[in-house]
C-alpha cells in the first residue's frame, strides 16, 4: 500500500512557494497538475528541459534531404526538361529554383514531426482518458502529487509537512502498489 | 513572474480571477445558442449552399461559364485566391510573429485569428482547384509516379512552389492551432455536463491533464512552431507573388512583388480580424478581453502595412516610367486611365488614403470607425488583386488581341458563396470552440490584469 497525497492550491505562486519549501526538506514531488504552465516549477520538481526542439531540427534536416534528393531525381536524373528553350540539366544551375520547395518541405517535416513526437511522448492522443486528479485543475486550481513510495518519510510526517504550506484542499488516497 | 509597467493599459479589464476567465469563455459554449447566432448561421449557410451550387454548375459545365476569354485567362478566380490567402496571413502573424516578439495583447485575439486563417486558406484552396477546369485531374499538381513516361511536375515553376507552400501553410497552421486548443478543450471537457458533449470534448482534448512535463513540452513546441511559422508565412505570400512576378507580363514582372504582397496580406488580414472580432466581442460579451487597446494595436499594424502598400503602389508607378520600357509604362498608364480606372481608384482610395485616418487617435480608438474602415480595406484589397490581374492581362503586346473581362453571375456566385462558407465555418467555431486562448490568458492575468495592476500602483 502507498499513500497518494493530492495537495490542492488556489494560486500558482502558492504552489510554487510550497513546492520549493517541501523540496528543500527532501520531499519528492511526483507531479504537478495545472491549468496553465507555471513558470519556474520545472527545476524545482526536477523536470529537465525537453529535447523536442532537437528532434524538430532533425526532422527538418530529413525533410530537406528528401526534397533535394527528389528534385534532383525528377528534374536532373530521371527526366531532364528543356523548358522554353532554356535547358538546365545541371543541379547547380537549377538550385535557385529548388530553394522554395526545399524550404517548404523542411518546414512541413519539422512541424509535423515535432507535433507527432509531442503527442506520442505526452501520450495525448484522440480518445485517451483524462488523468488529472480533479476537474478543477483545468480551471483555477493547482494540484501537487506526492506519494509515500517515492519518499523516505512516513505518511504522518509527510502529511504534517504538507499541512504547513498554504494548502487549499488535501486529499489522501490509499493505492495498491502495482 | 514577469512584471509590466503599471502605467501601461491593462489587457484584461474588470477584476477577473482565473475562474472568471474560464466562465466567460466556456459559459457561452455550455448555454443554448443565441437567436442572433441562429439567424446569422442560417443566412450564411444559404449563401454557402448557393456558392456550392455555383461551383457544381461550373464543374459540370466548364470554365466557360466564367467571364474569362482568350486574353484574360485569369480574373476573379485568382483574385479571390490571392485575397483569401492574404486574409489568412494575419492569423499566423498574430500567433507566430507576435509570440516571438512576446506581445501579450496577441493572446486575446490569436485563437480566433488562427481559426480565421484556417478557414480563409480553405477558401483560397478552392479557387486553384476549380479554375483547372478538369478538377478530377487535380492530382496532377502533386509529384506522383505515373504512367505517362515518368512525367514529373516542374520544380522550376512558381505554380508548383505554390502547391507546396499552400499545403505546408495550411497543415502547419492547422496543427499549430489545434495543439493550442488541446488544453482548452480539456477545460471544457471538465466543465460540461451533457454526456454527449463531454464525450466529444473528451475525444478532442486527447486526454490532456496539464502535467508539468507536458506544459514544459507545450511551451517549447509553441515557441519552435512560431519560429518556423514566421518564415513560412513570409514565404507563402512571396511565392504567391512569384506566380506573377516570374512571368513576362508588363505590370506583373516586378521585383518588389514579394514584400509588397506580404505586407498587403497582413494589411487585409488584420482588417478581416477587426471586422470579425468587433462583432464577436459584442455577441459573446468579451469586451473585457478584447477592448479598445487591442483594437488600437491592430489599427497601428494596419497603418504600418497600409503605408508600405501605398509606397509600393507609388514605386510601381515611378519604376514603370523610369524603366523607359514602353510596355511597362503603358501597363500602368492603362491602369489608372484605362477601362478599369474605377477599380484602380477604388483600390487607391481604400488602401492608401483611408487607413491614414488611423493617425488620429480618436479614429484609431473608435470601434465604429474601425469597423467601417476595416470593411473598406477588405474591399480595397480585393480590388488590388483584381487590378493587378485583370488590367495587366486585358491589353497585352498585340492590340489585335486586346479584350475585356466582364464577370458573369457564376463568377459572382462563387465569390459570394465562399464568403458564406467562410462565415458558416467561423460561426460554428465561435459556438463550439473556446474563442479565447484560456491557458495563455491565465498566464498574463497577474502581469496585465486590471486588479493586479491597481495593486502595483498602490
Amino acid at each position: 500500500m502507498k499513500k497518494v497525497f493530492h495537495v490542492m492550491y488556489d494560486d500558482d505562486e502558492k504552489l510554487l512557494v510550497a513546492a520549493r519549501e517541501l523540496v528543500s526538506k527532501g520531499i519528492h514531488v511526483n507531479e504537478v497538475y495545472s491549468p496553465f504552465p507555471i513558470h519556474g516549477i520545472d527545476p524545482v520538481i526536477g523536470i529537465k528541459r525537453t529535447r523536442l526542439a532537437i528532434a524538430s531540427f532533425m526532422y527538418a534536416m530529413t525533410g530537406l534531404s528528401l526534397a533535394v534528393f527528389f528534385m534532383w531525381y525528377t528534374m536532373i536524373s530521371d527526366w531532364p526538361m528543356n523548358i522554353g528553350g532554356k535547358p538546365s540539366f545541371s543541379f547547380l544551375e537549377n538550385l535557385p529554383a529548388f530553394i522554395p520547395v526545399s524550404f517548404e518541405f523542411s518546414v512541413f517535416c519539422a512541424a509535423h514531426g515535432m507535433v507527432i513526437t509531442y503527442l506520442l511522448r505526452n501520450g495525448t492522443l484522440p480518445g485517451m482518458p483524462a488523468t488529472n486528479p480533479d476537474p478543477r485543475t483545468t480551471d483555477d486550481k493547482f494540484v501537487m502529487e506526492i506519494t509515500t513510495d517515492t519518499n523516505s518519510m512516513n505518511a504522518q510526517d509527510l502529511e504534517s509537512e504538507i499541512k504547513k504550506t498554504d494548502v487549499f484542499e488535501l486529499s489522501i488516497k490509499d493505492v495498491k502498489e502495482s | 513572474m514577469q512584471k509590466e509597467s503599471a502605467i501601461r493599459e491593462p489587457l484584461i479589464l474588470g477584476h477577473k480571477t482565473y475562474k472568471d476567465i474560464t466562465d466567460d469563455v466556456v459559459g457561452p459554449i455550455m448555454g443554448p445558442a443565441s437567436l442572433g447566432w441562429k439567424i446569422l448561421i442560417t443566412i450564411s449557410s444559404i449563401i454557402a449552399i448557393y456558392g456550392i451550387g455555383s461551383i457544381l454548375y461550373l464543374i459540370s459545365t466548364g470554365v466557360g461559364v466564367w467571364g474569362l476569354n482568350k486574353t484574360v485567362g485569369w480574373a476573379w478566380d485568382i483574385t479571390n485566391f490571392v485575397w483569401w490567402v492574404g486574409i489568412g496571413h494575419a492569423g499566423t502573424l498574430i500567433s507566430a510573429v507576435l509570440l516571438l516578439f512576446r506581445q501579450k495583447w496577441r493572446m486575446a485575439i490569436n485563437r480566433s485569428a488562427e481559426a480565421m486563417t484556417i478557414f480563409a486558406v480553405i477558401m483560397a484552396a478552392v479557387f486553384p482547384g476549380i479554375h483547372m477546369g478538369r478538377i478530377w485531374l487535380a492530382y496532377y499538381v502533386f509529384p506522383l509516379p505515373n504512367q505517362f513516361g515518368s512525367l514529373w511536375v516542374n520544380f522550376n515553376s512558381p505554380l508548383l512552389w505554390d502547391v507546396f507552400a499552400i499545403s505546408t501553410y495550411f497543415s502547419v497552421s492547422l496543427v499549430f492551432w489545434y495543439v493550442g486548443l488541446i488544453p482548452d478543450f480539456a477545460t471544457i471537457r471538465d466543465r460540461v455536463t451533457k454526456p454527449f458533449a463531454k464525450k466529444m470534448y473528451g475525444i478532442m482534448s486527447f486526454g490532456w491533464s496539464g502535467r508539468a512535463k507536458h506544459w514544459n513540452r507545450f511551451e517549447e513546441l509553441s515557441l519552435v512552431l512560431a519560429g518556423i511559422a514566421t518564415p513560412l508565412v513570409f514565404s507563402v505570400h512571396s511565392i504567391v507573388s512569384m506566380d506573377f512576378a516570374t512571368s513576362v507580363i508588363p505590370g506583373w514582372h516586378t521585383t518588389i512583388f514579394p514584400p509588397y504582397f506580404v505586407s498587403g496580406a497582413v494589411f487585409s488580414g488584420f482588417a478581416m480580424v477587426q471586422t470579425l472580432l468587433l462583432v464577436m466581442r459584442k455577441a459573446y460579451k468579451l469586451e473585457d478581453y478584447i477592448h479598445v487597446k487591442h483594437v488600437e494595436y491592430m489599427n497601428i499594424v494596419i497603418i504600418v502595412t497600409g503605408s508600405i502598400v501605398g509606397v509600393a503602389y507609388l514605386t510601381e508607378l515611378f519604376i514603370s516610367w523610369y524603366s523607359g520600357v514602353e510596355y511597362e509604362s503603358y501597363a500602368f498608364i492603362n491602369r489608372f486611365s484605362g477601362p478599369y480606372k474605377a477599380a484602380y481608384w477604388t483600390m487607391m482610395t481604400c488602401n492608401v488614403i483611408s487607413p491614414q485616418l488611423f493617425w488620429f487617435k480618436k479614429i484609431r480608438r473608435s470601434l465604429v470607425a474601425t469597423f467601417i474602415l476595416s470593411i473598406v480595406v477588405n474591399i480595397g484589397m480585393w480590388f488590388e488583386r483584381y487590378v493587378i490581374i485583370v488590367t495587366s492581362l486585358h491589353r497585352d503586346y498585340l492590340p489585335s488581341s486586346w479584350g475585356e473581362f466582364i464577370p458573369t453571375a457564376t463568377d459572382v456566385g462563387i465569390f459570394i458563396g465562399t464568403l458564406g462558407i467562410f462565415l458558416t465555418l467561423f460561426l460554428a467555431f465561435t459556438r463550439f470552440f473556446p474563442v479565447l486562448a484560456l491557458n495563455e490568458l491565465k498566464t498574463i492575468l497577474k502581469s496585465s490584469g486590471e486588479s493586479y495592476k491597481n495593486e502595483q500602483v498602490k
